[in-house]
Formats: C-alpha cells, sequence, structure tokens
C-alpha cells in the first residue's frame, strides 16, 4: 500500500525522489479521511504557485476540498517548484483513486536534500497512522 | 401507465419557472399611465438600454401560485414538527409576529422620513433596547447588526476600538476549539489572528490553559454560555477576571441564551460585550436561511464606540444622535433589520417577564427529558449537567459503521429534521440535540422513540440507516457532484 | 404560557423519568453568584388582541397619509399580492437553512431560480443566494476584489450611496485596505472618470461605481470597466434600484453587488433587505455567500443542494471569505416571486413607468444635474432651504424630498427626489404647485 521507496510526513504528505526532482502527493490515508475529493488548489501565500516558485519545507503550497472538509498541503521538502499536476482541475476524484502515482500534485527540484532524513519511512508511517486510530 | 401530470409532494417532474415559461403569458397588470410616456433611448441614451431581459421567464399567475406551492411541499418545517438543531434554538414562529410586523405604518416607514413622522417606529426600537438591557443585564445595545454573524463583527470591532483608544489594539483573539465558525472568521475579518483555546476533559474552557495564554497581546476571549456542548462555564466569572487583569475583554456569543433567559444575565457575570440572535432565542423565523437579528449589548466603557446612530429620548420625544465621534461607524445601512425587530419585541410582550422565565425552564427541561431517555441507547461524551442542549457522540455506533451522518438521515425516515452534525469539533461524531421549550412531550416522546429505534436498527440492519432516507421525495442528493462540476443557474437546454 | 405546549401534569412526568422534583433543580448546578435573585423586570406577558393593539398605535405615531417622494436607497413599489401569499406558507416561512437537501427541496428550487434570474438581470455568470443588503453586499464584493488580485486599495465614486460608503469604510479598515474618492462632474451628476483615471495606481484592486448613482444619474461603467482593467483593477458595480435593471443594458462588470429592497421588500424603515453579489465564473471561488448548485439523487433526478461550502465559515473557519451564515432566504424568496408575477415583460413596462413619472415631476421642477437619470433627479432649492420647502409640503401632508446637506456639503441647496409607478399624477400636480408658489 505504502510503497517502501515513498518519505511520509505526519501531515500525511509522500514524497518520492528519482535524481534530484521530488514528486509530492497526499496519502491513502489522507483521502480516505477527507472523503470524495472536489478541489484542488494550488497558493503559496497568496500567490498561485507557479514553476520556478521557491517553497520551503513546511510550509503550506495549497489545499485539497472534499465536500465537507478543507486540508492544507505542507512541502515535505524544500525547493523550486519545477511541475504541477494540472489534469486534477478536471478529474480530483484521481486523488481518491491513486493517490500514491497518477494524481501526484507538484515535481519540486530539492535544494537540501538532507531533509529528507527527518522524514518518515513507509513503516514508520504506518505505525503513525495506526496509532493515530 | 406513466404519470405526466405534476402531483404535489411527490413528483420528480416539477419544471422551473423558465421551463414552464412561454412568450406572452403573464401574471400582472400595471395601471394606465396617467403621465406622458417617454422614450427610454432618449432619456437614457441609447447604448444604455437593454434589447430584453434575456431568458426570463413569462408565467400567468396561476402557474406561479401552483409553482411556488407544490415547491413549498417539499420543505420540512417547524410547522410540521421539531428540528432538534442544537445551538439554532428552533422554537415555534408565532403568527401573530408577522401580522404586526406587517402594521402599515412600520411596513412601510421609509428610513428618511422625517422623525417627527416617525415616532412609532423609533418607540419599537427603544423599548425592545430597553427589553434586551433588563434580559442581559448590560448597559446598552445596538440594533443594527443584520445577524449573529455581523453582531460578532460589531462586537469585536467594539473591542478594537477601545483598546486602540487607550493606545494598543493588540493582535489576538483567544477562541476556544468548541466555538461555531462564525468566530474565527469573524476574529479574521476584524483584523485579529485566531488563537485557540483547547477545552479540559470536561469540554469546559481549560483556566489553565487561559491564564497562560492571555499576554498583552491579547485582545479578548470569545466565548458562548452555556458552551456548544449545552454546559454553563462555571468558571466564567474567573475567566472574566484574568482577561481583565490583563485588560483584555470578554466577548460572549449569545446563541445558547435561550438557556439564560430570566435565569442568569451576562451583564453579572463578567462579559463586556454581547450578541444576541433575534432569529434563535426571539423567535423571529428563519425563513429557509434568513432574515435574522443580531443585536449587540455592552457595558458602559463600550458605549461611546456603538454604531451610528444611537436613539436619545428628550422626554416624550425620540431622535438618531449622530454626534459621535468614537463610533465604529456603520455595520449596516439604515438601523438594523427593523421587521425583524417588531417581531423579537412581539414575543416579548407576549411572554413578558415571567413568561420568558418560563420559557427557559421547560427548554433545559426537555432537553434533559431527552438526554435521560437516550443515554441508555449513545454515548455521552461528557458527564457534566447540560442545559438547553445534549451533545451525544457516535463511538458505539462508529464501531458498527454507521455514523451521526447516517443516523441523521435515518431520522428523517421518522419525520424529523436531523440534529446538529458533526459539531462541536470536539466531539467525535457529535450529535448535537436542542429541541426548545415549544416542543411538547408528545413530539419529544415521537422523537425519543425514533432514535432509540434506530439504534435497534443498527444493530440489526446497518444498511438501512447507511442508505437513509428512504421516505422523502429526493433520496441521498450527490453533493460531490455538484461540488466538482457546480451548475448555479439555469440555462436554455439544460434538460 | 400559551405557546409552551406542556401541561402541569406532563411536567411533572418528565421531572420525574429525569429523577428530579421541580425545575429549579436542573439549574442547581448553576453558580449561586451568577443566578438572578429577583425576577426580570418586565411586565407580564399581554394577550394577543393587546400585542396587534400595541403595533397599531405605533403604526399610527408614523406617515400614515402621507405621499411621499423619497427614494435613496429604498423605494416605494407595490406588493404583488401573491409574493406574502407564497412567503407566508408555514413551510417556506418557518424552515431552516436547506443544509439537509432532501427535505428542503423547496427552498433550494427557489433560491436556484433565483440566482438565476439575478444573473439574466446583470448580464452575470453566477450569483450568490443573497447577502444582507445592498450596503454590505458592495463592502463584501470589495473584499472579494482585494482576495482576486492581491491588492488592497480601493476607488470609490463619491457618488455611491453615502451610507453604503460608510459601511465600506467599517469593513475596508480593518482589512487595512485604504480607500480614495474621487469626484462627480458638477454639470452632468455623474462620476467624473478623469478624476478616477488620476487616482487609478497599480495598488488598486477594485473601482467602486453605482448605477444609477445616488443621484439617480446613469454611469458610463463601460468606460469605467475599460480604465480600471487597464491597471489591473476590478470594477465593482453597485446599485440600489433594482427596478432600473429592467431597462438598463448591464454594463460590463467584474463584481456586480446590490439591493433587492425594490422587489416586493417593504421598506420597513431600513429592513431588514437582501443584496446580492452576482459575477464572472473565474471567480466563483472567491465568492462569499450561499451558493445552490444542481445535481442528482441515487435515482438520476434533477436535485438541488447547497454547494462550495468549503469557501464558508462553518468549515474554513479563519480562512473563509466571509463570516456571514445568514442569507436573506425568506426576503430572497420575496423577490423571487415578485420576478415571476412581472416576468421578461412586465419588469421592463414597470421601469418604463417609473421613467415616466420621475421625468414629468422632474419636468415641472427642473432637475440640476444634466445627466440621463431613471427614476430619481436632484433639484435645487435655490433661496429657501431644502428644509423650509419640506415644511411647507409637510403642511400639504406631502414627503418631499431628501436634503442632500447632511451627505454632500457643497449640496447643502438642493434635495434628491425619487418618482415610482405608485406616484399619482395628481400628488406629483400637488407637489410642484407647493415647490412653485414661492
Amino acid at each position: 500500500m505504502y510503497p517502501e521507496d515513498y518519505r511520509y510526513t505526519k501531515e500525511h504528505e509522500w514524497v518520492h525522489v528519482e535524481g534530484d526532482t521530488g514528486t509530492i502527493g497526499i496519502t491513502d490515508h489522507a483521502q480516505h479521511e477527507l472523503g470524495d475529493i472536489v478541489y484542488v488548489d494550488f497558493k503559496y501565500g497568496r500567490e498561485t504557485l507557479k514553476p520556478g516558485q521557491r517553497v520551503d519545507q513546511g510550509k503550506t503550497i495549497g489545499s485539497v476540498e472534499s465536500v465537507k472538509a478543507v486540508s492544507d498541503i505542507y512541502s515535505p521538502i524544500s525547493g523550486d517548484i519545477v511541475d504541477l499536476n494540472h489534469t486534477l482541475a478536471d478529474a480530483p476524484e484521481k486523488l481518491n483513486e491513486d493517490p500514491h502515482g497518477d494524481a501526484w500534485l507538484v515535481k519540486i527540484r530539492l535544494s537540501n536534500p538532507g531533509e529528507l532524513s527527518n522524514l518518515l519511512s513507509a513503516a514508520e508511517y504506518q505505525t503513525y497512522i495506526g496509532a493515530e486510530k | 401507465m406513466s404519470i405526466k401530470k405534476v402531483r404535489s409532494h411527490i413528483s420528480p417532474n416539477e419544471a422551473l419557472l423558465f421551463e414552464r415559461s412561454s412568450p406572452g403569458k403573464k401574471a400582472y397588470q400595471l395601471p394606465e399611465l396617467d403621465v406622458p410616456a417617454v422614450d427610454a433611448e432618449t432619456a437614457l441614451g441609447a447604448g444604455n438600454v437593454r434589447a430584453e431581459i434575456a431568458g426570463f421567464p413569462e408565467v400567468s399567475e396561476v402557474e406561479a401560485i401552483r409553482h411556488f406551492t407544490r415547491l413549498s411541499t417539499w420543505n420540512y418545517a417547524i410547522d410540521h414538527g421539531m428540528y432538534p438543531l442544537g445551538s439554532c434554538t428552533m422554537k415555534y414562529n408565532p403568527r401573530v409576529n408577522e401580522l404586526v410586523a406587517r402594521t402599515e405604518g412600520l411596513a412601510w416607514a421609509h428610513p428618511y422620513q422625517p422623525e417627527s413622522l416617525s415616532q412609532g417606529v423609533m418607540q419599537v426600537m427603544a423599548h425592545l433596547e430597553s427589553a434586551l438591557l433588563e434580559i442581559t443585564g448590560m448597559d446598552a445595545v445596538t440594533l443594527q447588526p443584520a445577524a449573529g454573524a455581523q453582531g460578532e463583527l460589531t462586537g469585536i470591532l467594539l473591542i478594537r476600538a477601545l483598546l486602540e483608544q487607550q493606545g494598543n489594539p493588540r493582535k489576538k483573539i483567544l477562541i476556544p476549539d468548541s466555538a461555531h465558525g462564525t468566530n474565527p472568521a469573524t476574529a479574521a475579518i476584524a483584523g485579529y489572528v485566531v488563537e485557540n483555546i483547547r477545552s479540559d476533559e470536561h469540554g469546559l474552557l481549560d483556566l489553565g490553559a487561559l491564564e497562560k495564554s492571555v499576554t498583552e497581546e491579547v485582545a479578548g476571549l470569545m466565548v458562548t454560555n452555556p458552551n456548544t456542548l449545552g454546559v454553563f462555564e462555571s468558571r466564567i466569572m474567573e475567566a472574566a477576571e484574568v482577561l481583565h487583569r490583563k485588560g483584555a475583554l470578554l466577548y460572549m456569543d449569545g446563541a445558547n441564551m435561550n438557556a439564560l433567559v430570566g435565569i442568569a444575565r451576562p451583564g453579572d457575570f463578567g462579559v463586556d460585550v454581547m450578541h444576541l440572535n433575534l432569529h434563535k432565542t426571539f423567535s423571529t423565523p428563519h425563513g429557509g436561511g434568513g432574515p435574522g437579528g443580531g443585536p449587540v449589548a455592552v457595558k458602559k466603557h463600550l458605549e461611546p464606540f456603538l454604531p451610528v446612530p444611537r436613539l436619545k429620548r428628550a422626554g416624550d420625544h425620540l431622535s438618531f444622535d449622530y454626534d459621535r465621534p468614537l463610533s465604529i461607524g456603520k455595520v449596516k445601512a439604515f438601523y438594523g433589520n427593523f421587521g425583524v425587530l417588531v417581531r423579537a419585541l412581539a414575543y416579548i410582550l407576549a411572554h413578558g417577564g415571567n413568561g420568558l422565565r418560563a420559557a427557559t425552564m421547560d427548554a433545559v427541561l426537555n432537553a434533559n427529558y431527552i438526554r435521560k431517555k437516550l443515554e441508555p441507547f449513545f454515548d455521552l461524551p461528557y458527564a457534566l449537567p447540560n442545559m438547553h442542549e445534549v451533545v451525544f457522540s457516535d463511538e458505539r455506533q462508529a464501531r458498527l459503521g454507521v455514523r451521526t451522518g447516517d443516523i441523521a438521515k435515518r431520522l428523517i425516515d421518522y419525520g424529523f429534521h436531523p440534529y446538529t452534525v458533526s459539531f462541536p469539533l470536539i466531539v467525535h461524531g457529535a450529535m448535537m440535540i436542542e429541541p426548545t421549550e415549544t416542543e411538547g412531550k408528545l413530539e419529544l416522546d415521537l422523537f425519543i422513540d425514533a432514535m432509540i429505534s434506530i439504534a435497534k436498527e443498527i444493530e440489526t440492519e446497518p444498511e438501512t440507516v447507511k442508505s437513509a432516507p428512504h421516505l422523502t421525495r429526493t433520496s441521498r442528493v450527490d453533493e460531490v457532484k455538484a461540488a466538482r462540476k457546480p451548475v448555479l443557474k439555469w440555462t436554455p437546454g439544460s434538460r | 404560557m400559551r405557546y409552551l405546549p406542556k401541561s402541569d401534569s406532563e411536567r411533572r412526568e418528565m421531572l420525574k423519568a429525569c429523577g428530579v422534583e421541580s425545575p429549579e433543580e436542573l439549574f442547581a448546578h448553576l453558580p449561586e453568584a451568577v443566578r438572578l435573585k429577583q425576577p426580570l423586570e418586565l411586565p407580564p406577558g399581554i394577550s394577543e388582541y393587546e400585542i396587534v393593539d400595541y403595533f397599531r398605535r405605533r403604526g399610527d405615531e408614523n406617515a400614515n397619509g402621507y405621499a411621499s417622494f423619497l427614494g435613496a436607497g429604498v423605494y416605494a413599489h407595490y406588493r404583488p399580492v401573491l409574493v406574502d401569499t407564497v412567503v407566508s406558507r408555514g413551510e417556506f416561512l418557518t424552515s431552516y437553512t436547506p443544509y439537509q437537501a432532501e427535505i428542503s427541496q423547496g427552498t433550494l428550487t427557489t433560491i436556484f431560480e433565483f440566482q438565476t434570474m439575478i444573473c439574466q438581470l446583470t448580464g452575470m455568470d453566477l450569483a450568490n443566494a443573497s447577502m444582507y443588503d445592498g450596503s454590505t453586499a458592495v463592502a463584501e464584493a470589495a473584499l472579494m476584489a482585494a482576495r482576486l488580485t492581491s491588492k488592497g486599495g480601493l476607488l470609490v465614486a463619491r457618488t455611491v450611496h453615502p451610507e453604503y460608503q460608510e459601511v465600506l469604510h467599517t469593513y475596508a479598515k480593518n482589512q487595512g485596505m485604504p480607500i480614495t474618492e474621487f469626484d462627480y462632474d458638477a454639470e452632468t451628476g455623474a462620476a467624473d472618470l478623469d478624476d478616477m483615471e488620476r487616482k487609478l495606481n497599480d495598488l488598486t484592486a477594485a473601482v467602486i461605481v453605482q448605477s444609477p448613482n445616488f443621484f439617480g444619474v446613469v454611469e458610463d461603467v463601460k468606460r469605467a470597466a475599460e480604465i480600471a482593467h487597464k491597471r489591473g483593477a476590478l470594477l465593482v458595480m453597485g446599485f440600489s434600484e433594482a427596478v432600473s435593471l429592467g431597462i438598463l443594458e448591464p454594463p460590463p462588470a467584474d463584481i456586480v453587488a446590490g439591493e433587492l429592497q425594490s422587489f416586493a421588500i417593504s421598506p420597513s424603515y431600513g429592513g431588514p433587505f437582501a443584496g446580492i453579489i452576482a459575477t464572472r465564473e473565474k471567480f466563483a471561488r472567491q465568492m462569499p455567500g450561499r451558493l445552490v448548485g444542481e445535481t442528482t439523487d441515487t435515482h438520476g433526478h434533477r436535485a438541488f443542494c447547497l454547494t462550495l461550502a468549503t469557501r464558508e465559515q462553518h468549515i474554513r473557519r479563519e480562512k473563509a471569505t466571509s463570516n456571514i451564515c445568514t442569507n436573506q432566504a425568506l426576503i430572497a424568496l420575496m423577490a423571487t416571486v415578485y420576478m415571476s408575477v412581472y416576468g421578461k415583460e412586465g419588469l421592463r413596462e414597470l421601469a418604463e413607468h417609473n421613467l415616466a413619472k420621475a421625468h414629468y415631476l422632474a419636468g415641472k421642477l427642473k432637475a440640476r444635474f444634466s445627466g440621463p437619470f431613471f427614476n430619481e433627479f436632484v433639484v435645487s432649492t435655490g433661496e429657501r432651504s431644502p428644509d423650509e420647502i419640506n415644511k411647507a409640503l409637510l403642511d400639504k401632508k406631502i414627503i418631499g424630498g431628501l436634503p442632500l446637506g447632511r451627505f454632500y456639503p457643497e449640496l447643502a441647496d438642493a434635495m434628491l427626489l425619487c418618482a415610482t409607478e405608485m406616484s399619482r399624477r395628481a400628488e406629483m400636480d400637488r407637489l410642484a404647485e407647493a415647490w412653485n408658489v414661492h
């Protein structure tokens, strides 16, 4: 369920690093808690998130909405935005269907790979959400 | 056989106004013009005149009355039965209030008509002001805010104005995690940062946490009393002292006043400023979502900042005082939702002091009766005595896969509107129930029987509850689709 | 008390079930210090007849029997009987906010129709289910423009209703949004768009105009929008006389914010009214207030529900688009019924009647401004003060116009008069006679 080669945060984001680029998304646990997802918003501060934007680890890069709830997305890593998944605008339900794959949110070029060490492994994340219940 | 004719209540083939419209149908007739007609293009300028109102409906009077009458039968209403919605105080809307609000001299009064010809309307406002002061134990009141949320904004702006005058408006407003969503939204609009205060293990304000949090950066605390669990904040006077010592103020959200009228007065337990919801405690009708009325009552030290104008009296004569240099200004044009004020005053006149107290007693009795009867079947998250409302949790039922939202939907099949679902947030799977005093024992017993029956269904046939409602005109509505692909108006060819 | 449906024996049964002897015991947990020791000092409850009589007497102490020519944001229009017939139905009057869609399809359907008709009238893509009133609608529109542009400056025409401006000031002040005014042309009575252009800068989030403006003059909103857009500002158009929408071409605004009191809402000394905000599709998510959307139920039947609720206070809390909880549902329903009664042709004809009446009166008194006007206009009072003229009119049981000096010191010698379809020729002749006699 939770890919071994991903790293996870306590706020239920994942990051998958290939080379110097990290792909970010929300976990299956998060989409399950939210329910049917209706909208994704990419924002940094008051600005719309765009390629080239420098983001810091832990800062909000947007939000995910279901009918009854909104959840902020926090970036697990620092770096520059390389790409955003615009297919989610027309098909937000992909986040419910394939949160770890097709429904990635943003790609970031890492500025500080050392940050990865303070994220959770798949095993640690699963223990964490097990304990949360 | 396929039935094409619409029938009241059940039929799904009711067309919208635009779909039953056809050119030339009329529901109006204007008198003959007794002055010369004027050419629109000449008077207004050719580019300013519209060719037509495209798509606007044309229906006959008979069709209009049938359409709206049929639509009305698809609504649940207090006139049908109880709404156990917590903190909404869905009490009976007295019909005499509707009659008096339509009194010609009151309904047709123009806000700018001369004061000498406005003594009647001003007297109504003055009378309501003095009654509300007696009920709340405060020193001054404004009737201007249009609803509870606007009342909250006014209250926080008053706090800001006082602190600004003292040299520092401060930065933060403290809000309990059990608060209604309007509270933090209001604080943000007033330019404050919100800091949450956790409740203690009893669901009450944590005095220890409060003492630590109240610094000289804190402008005030917004508290609901009784809180959103229906429990009286027994240490409210201590909380007021903690705040006042540091120069901060205590704001009370008056949504739950229905538990206090004639029993206790916020002005007596340390509140500096509060709002009232006329559409809750004072019986003005919800009308499907508004209008409301949100008067704000204050202690003397906040009086100079109240919205302008203020009513003032010289002997028998009433007038508006605009010379208020410290006022926060206006929160709404004119003087307030006067039509709503009339209804609230009529309610107060009908009850009188003795009746208001009797109503509060019955409201609290009704909620306690429900608590006693449902306790064996649903989890009570907090053990303290409740007042006019009671909050259960769906913990027990959740273990069988059924949540508060499902139970609420199944309650509809039993002929009731649901209770408040999933609020307050501090209770997992909350079920907030407030019957109000205008429910009789028969209705309460029917509600209790329904809830017990549903609790049993959850054990034997949970699917029935999870897929409810089954006996309504529409089955469960697809809210996800409505949010993913919003369709917010009718367009030609959309059916 | 007649609204408390319990007999004493029922109360006793219920108290017994609660395990107490008297109702006072249910309050025993309250701290001694907070409890009221004596009854409220309010007279005892009175009978229904006495209530009706009390308000009848208060009603008589007002302006009964006077002909009125006041407008200025609150208008005297005929209220079709059907309006009260519909809103008096208990299913509409005593129902709650339609959060439970399955048992609120009546309210939800009428709001959907309302939203549609407002779009048709204003030429916008979407409209919400109503705001408190015109003044707060304009204020919320300004805040919305700030969110959309991420800018803070507001540029407001002096010809916007002065009370709307006051409310805007109260809201904007606490958001740190500076407000700059631009003037009007003393000859035409319309907003001075050159002055607007001079004061517009790259920090302006929105330009706010009203049309017809407070003086009744129709503004050149198209040109104002062009100028605003060149500097990246949005154009907010306000209105306070909804009947004007029946005849005026909807201008190319970004946000329309206005007052629907003219649509069968009693003047009622200033409230309750209903405001609206309507806007373009791309701005939908920043729109405050409730929205009703179309969907289906599990059987595939058309149904309606509240939607995009994640903008609102009960979910977003401090990040909400507004703190508003109420919409003016019952008032909006009055407007919906009104719009159905008049319909496409009726609203147009009604507007034409208003135009004719006001222009007839203006013809007898001579309008101060040369700009095109709908059903209101400004008249100079010459050597006499507006108060003097109004006093003379009162003796003839006529309420004259609004003296403008209280809002516009440079117009202390002028008043604002309004005539609607309810103004009779004979009354207008009497006013003109009393006016011109001196």
